[in-house]
């Protein structure tokens, strides 16, 4: 199944104005957004996509709350489509829409659409560092820093569901969809690739009770980790609520720093993901914040003696 | 902002008139580097309610999405914008979400005839050891 990652995750909110606010500030671009909702893309085409909760078109919530009603993935072609269509119809509904996509349910009950991706090739350099002895250094006199850069998501990440059943979840998507597990949290669940993407994931699947079924957080790649924390700086400054980070992932390796959001889930940014092949032996570790983060930095906003510090300094 | 004065029950903090939030809307106060509050009032059939900013969940995790924004989009409900857990604004108890059933850490307001509301020092700031 040459499915290549996330393609649109679909949201239904009563507040459509202030989530409108919310993803603009984040950094996506709003295309056709109206006061019932539209797309907010990347770069790359891929999107968040609003509606409002009073849409009958979309599909059923899957309850507690979860403002997710659907996860979309891109596929590499129309036999992708097809494969996936006669796979999922031995057991389930696939609808076939209007736009040529289909749609079905993954075990744990989420809804999930399939559509030959739409993506964009972005061929735009990412952070290049200056290193002394590399063959790879920024060109001479290029910036490494513009306080005034216009900072976008180049592409949708990753979404991390919690499940109440993370066997039978992992098992829908490795043995239905040709997933493959690329690294695992004992007690806790499997990062997860499809066979079109050289990723770590696209999605991390999160066992928990059923009454917290739902969404954990989802997020997209930017350039590199100074784009990602100015970018992160820049929505503290704009009153978001930080919840974690920013740090640096262990399991993949990327740069994170996770916001809370009005759509019941985290919101991350993240940048600098591995990539992984079939050569890739799966690390398996019990699940724990030291086993999540390499490290993980603190805001603070007095940082040198001066005016307004106190005599003890800012480390109290 | 908020002012502190010494009062014969300890050094209080005056928050703000009662009047300044709005039905069914919250507020933020005493926030630190981090842009965390560490307590958010709520206005509920014209009472306030204080609570600290934690969501039993994960201990300390601060709840709203935005700056004093910690209520659900209908303004019945306070949330907790990481997980999506609903709270009643008038007890604290959670009524969906990871941390159902558990409450959040009430802090006690006072409100002067005049309609100043305040927080003792000692309510606040004995677990934070500030």
């Amino acid at each position: 199944m040459n499915i290549v990652g996330l393609e649109t995750i679909v949201f239904a909110v009563e507040d459509i104005a202030s989530c409108t606010t919310f993803l603009t500030d984040y950094g996506l671009i709003p295309v056709d957004v109206t006061e019932v909702g539209g797309r907010f893309e990347a770069l790359d085409g891929t999107a968040v996509v609003l509606a409002h909760t009073s849409d009958t078109s979309l599909p059923a919530s899957i309850g507690n709350g979860c403002m997710m009603r659907k996860t979309v993935m891109g596929v590499a072609d129309q036999e992708t489509i097809e494969a996936i269509t006669a796979e999922l119809s031995k057991d389930r509904e696939v609808r076939k829409l209007a736009d040529g996509s289909i749609e079905s349910t993954d075990d744990s009950g989420f809804v999930i659409g399939f559509q030959i991706t739409t993506r964009k090739a972005l061929d735009l350099a990412g952070e290049i560092s200056n290193v002394p002895g590399s063959p790879l250094q920024r060109p001479v006199n290029h910036r490494a820093v513009d306080v005034n850069a216009e900072i976008r998501p180049r592409t949708l990440s990753h979404i991390v569901y919690f499940v109440p059943d993370p066997v039978k979840a992992e098992a829908f998507y490795v043995e239905r969809l040709g997933f493959r597990c690329t690294d695992r949290f004992e007690g806790a669940g499997p990062f997860l690739q499809p066979a079109g993407t050289l990723d770590h994931h696209t999605h991390f699947l999160i066992g928990a009770p059923p009454f917290m079924q739902g969404v954990e957080h989802f997020t997209f790649h930017f350039s590199g980790p100074t784009e990602m924390m100015q970018n992160g700086s820049r929505f503290i400054e704009k009153g978001y609520q930080a919840f974690w980070g920013p740090g640096r992932h262990i399991f993949g390796s990327n740069w994170f720093w996770y916001f809370n959001s009005p759509f019941a889930c985290h919101i991350e940014m993240d940048a600098d993901m591995d990539l992984h092949d079939d050569n890739w032996v799966p690390r398996v570790v019990p699940m724990s914040a030291d086993a999540s983060q390499a490290f993980l930095m603190r805001h603070r906003t007095k940082w040198s003696p001066g005016k307004d510090t106190p005599h003890n300094g800012d480390y109290d | 902002m908020t002012d502190v004065v010494e009062t014969s029950l300890g050094n209080v903090t005056v928050l703000c008139h009662v009047n300044d939030i709005e039905e069914g809307a919250s507020k933020g106060f005493l926030e630190n580097d981090a842009g965390h509050d560490l307590f958010f009032v709520v206005k509920q059939e014209g009472q306030l309610y204080a609570w600290r900013n934690a969501c039993p969940h994960v201990d300390g995790a601060p709840m709203a999405w935005r700056k004093d924004a910690y209520m659900d989009a209908q303004k019945i409900h306070v949330t907790c914008h990481a997980h999506g857990a609903l709270f009643e604004p008038k007890t604290g108890l959670c009524i969906q979400g990871p941390c159902l059933g558990q409450r959040l850490e009430k802090i006690p307001l006072h409100v002067s005839e005049a309609g100043e509301v305040s927080i003792l020092f000692a309510d606040i700031h004995s677990r934070n050891g500030l």
